[in-house]
């Protein structure tokens, strides 16, 4: 009977409990719609991160990472290849590559680039080079003398497709090596800055125009579990001598990524508390209005002989059931925009310079993260029944003579 | 046996900036089983002293027993059982919750006491019955005449079998016939089930019905008189 008095006493008035209910349905649904929005940016800029030649672990050279230059290359790739098939789940993908940077130039300009020599068939497995062709093709296996670059570099460089580019960076005499390259392909990326920054050739090339010999500068590894990341890692930081090998997670490589992730958890937080915050005070205040119209009942109940507590029970009761129906009814919202958005996404490509600058994708498709759900109804639930406390106590405290004396 | 005993009550309200005396000290017993009247004028002090017996209210000086307990020595939390157990308070308006049926009205105080919920239907639907509101039992308080919501508030006040009954000014706000039938009705429940029954009231066709009459003017008892029923 107290659930069924508690209901009643909601909708003794509906216009306030409409207004009401609708202050926590759209709190409820900011919270998780803007929450699965950042959680899409951040999701985004994680995937462009690992896409972008990181993967999800590498294996460096000792040096490499705070030297990356021609020497500090994996002289021995077959040890990591071997620790690799030891260690890897099945449905894991690895590759190796020769990273060093470069001066491209051609009769027009010159510039400085990220030559990346890779293995065509492995890398399509891994990076975002291998679906990311627009024009021309991709490389070929053991091609000497192919090249693909982004279509900003195209542009910058004003070439085209079919024409030559020479590349030229140091090779393991610490000589200048050069070599000329035809464009046979070119890429589009998520960003700009990706488009202008990576030229390709096939790893073959790369390591005869260095003089590598067999010599690659990384191992890239994706596994299909985010949870086996850490798990891998670890294990091959054991196998492999730590005198001569760096093993590195995506989180290691792209601290920036890393920083960002964790300031979107704290900004996602401080986004609810500012909703929650706002829709307080809409609640106390309407309980309230809704405690002094029936100060006489409370009075009528407390002569009746109900305790205190009881009258607080009561209020809350009725602050759960406000509570439970916005909830309800602003996490069906919530799901309903992003299931919509899930196909499409936002297309933010008219600010893509300014979202590139900050590492964001052009489009951003909403992410439901089971935390954040939780968090968003957590907070309206605990914090809404905890603001309910105040005129809950008021009404609880009016002695009867004065509670029924009230006009 | 006495079931209400009160002794010099005194009580002074302050009012704005003056203080005023409802009571200047009372002195009464009540019989167990009796069907009394407090009369008198507004602001005599009736509501004051019913809210006092009932531990509504406590005195500035003097000391009230109901059923055998000092209400002087109770806290908060033990006025409330009283109340709870041992009075049945009608009073002249506001007197049911607007959201509940008649039945379930009756249930509530049922309900607050611990009664399981098939005994306290059950009891809840014979003391309407007994009260002349069978078939009556869905309606909200909306929906009866203000004769009909005093008899739920009667039987709400006696269906848990307390050992006094208040009833402030129970038929001010009812027409005369009305009035009768409830003061009637009040009497038969007195008779049928030994409750004590004691109203305040200025009305002569309510003091006619009494069995004992007191009379408080200005805070004291003016008039004591015992009725032939």
């Amino acid at each position: 009977m107290v659930l069924q008095l508690g209901w009643r006493n909601i909708w003794r008035n509906p216009r306030r409990t409409v207004v009401i209910m609708t202050a926590v349905i759209i709190g409820v649904w900011s919270m998780i719609f803007l929450g699965a929005l950042m959680r899409g940016i951040a999701d985004q800029m994680v995937r462009n991160g690992i896409a972008t030649l990181t993967g999800h672990i590498q294996v460096h050279h000792k040096g490499y990472r705070n030297d990356p230059v021609v020497e500090n290359s994996m002289a021995e790739p077959e040890v990591v290849a071997t620790a690799l098939k030891k260690f890897l789940p099945p449905d894991a993908h690895w590759t190796s590559r020769v990273r060093v940077d470069a001066i491209a130039s051609n009769a027009r300009h010159s510039g400085g680039v990220t030559l990346v020599g890779i293995q065509p068939r492995r890398e399509a497995k891994l990076s975002f080079i291998g679906q990311a062709i627009t024009e021309g093709r991709y490389l070929q296996h053991d091609e000497k003398h192919g090249i693909v670059v982004g279509k900003a570099l195209v542009d910058k460089f004003e070439t085209r497709l079919g024409r030559k580019l020479v590349l030229m960076s140091q090779d393991t005499d610490r000589e200048i090596a050069s070599r000329a390259f035809r464009i046979v392909g070119v890429f589009r990326a998520e960003m700009e800055a990706t488009e202008k920054q990576f030229v390709f050739v096939t790893m073959f090339a790369a390591q005869e125009m260095l003089g590598l010999g067999k010599g690659v500068s990384e191992v890239s590894i994706i596994v299909p579990l985010h949870r086996e990341v850490n798990q891998v890692a670890t294990a091959l930081r054991i196998e492999l001598p730590a005198s001569n090998y760096d093993v590195h997670t995506w989180q290691e490589l792209l601290p920036m990524v890393t920083a960002v992730l964790k300031m979107y958890d704290g900004f996602i937080f401080i986004w609810f508390l500012v909703v929650f915050v706002a829709m307080g005070f809409g609640i106390v205040n309407t309980t309230l209005m809704a405690v002094f119209e029936r100060i006489r009942e409370f009075g009528l109940l407390k002569a009746l002989g109900m305790k205190p507590w009881w009258i607080i029970r009561e209020v809350l009761t009725e602050s759960f059931f406000l509570l439970i129906l916005g909830m309800i009814i602003g996490n069906g919202l919530g799901y309903l925009s992003i299931f919509f958005l899930s196909g499409s996404g936002i297309d933010l490509s008219s600010l893509a310079a300014g979202l590139e600058f900050a590492g964001m994708s052009r489009v951003i498709y909403p992410v439901i993260q089971g935390k954040d759900m939780v968090m968003a109804n957590l907070v309206v639930f605990i914090l809404g029944l905890l603001v309910s406390l105040y005129p809950a106590v008021k009404a609880a405290r009016f002695t009867p003579v004065e509670a029924m004396a009230h006009t | 046996m006495n079931i209400v005993e009160c002794i010099d009550i005194k009580k002074t309200y302050q009012q704005g900036k003056v203080e005023v005396q409802a009571l200047r000290g009372v002195s009464l017993s009540i019989r167990k089983g009796s069907f009394v009247a407090v009369a008198g004028p507004s602001g005599s002090g009736k509501t004051t002293m019913l809210n006092i017996i009932g531990g509504l209210d406590s005195p500035d000086s003097g000391g009230v027993m109901v059923d055998g307990k000092a209400l002087g020595q109770m806290n908060q939390s033990q006025l409330a059982n009283l109340r709870l157990h041992k009075v049945g308070f009608v009073f002249q308006s506001y007197n049911l919750i607007p959201v509940l049926s008649a039945l379930e009205n009756v249930e509530y105080v049922m309900l607050l006491q611990g009664v399981p919920a098939a005994v306290r239907r059950e009891r809840a639907k014979a003391i309407l019955d007994d009260v002349g509101l069978e078939g009556k039992y869905d309606c909200r308080p909306a929906e009866l005449s203000g004769g009909q919501q005093q008899r739920v508030a009667v039987a709400r006040a006696i269906v848990s079998d307390p050992s006094i009954v208040l009833a402030d000014e129970p038929t001010a706000n009812l027409d005369s016939q009305t009035g009768k039938g409830l003061l009637e009705m009040m009497k038969e429940m007195n008779k049928k089930k030994k409750v004590t029954f004691i109203f305040s009231t200025h009305d002569h066709m309510v003091m006619d019905y009494a069995s004992r009459l007191i009379q408080i003017r200005d805070g004291l008892v003016a008039d004591d008189q015992v009725r032939e029923s």
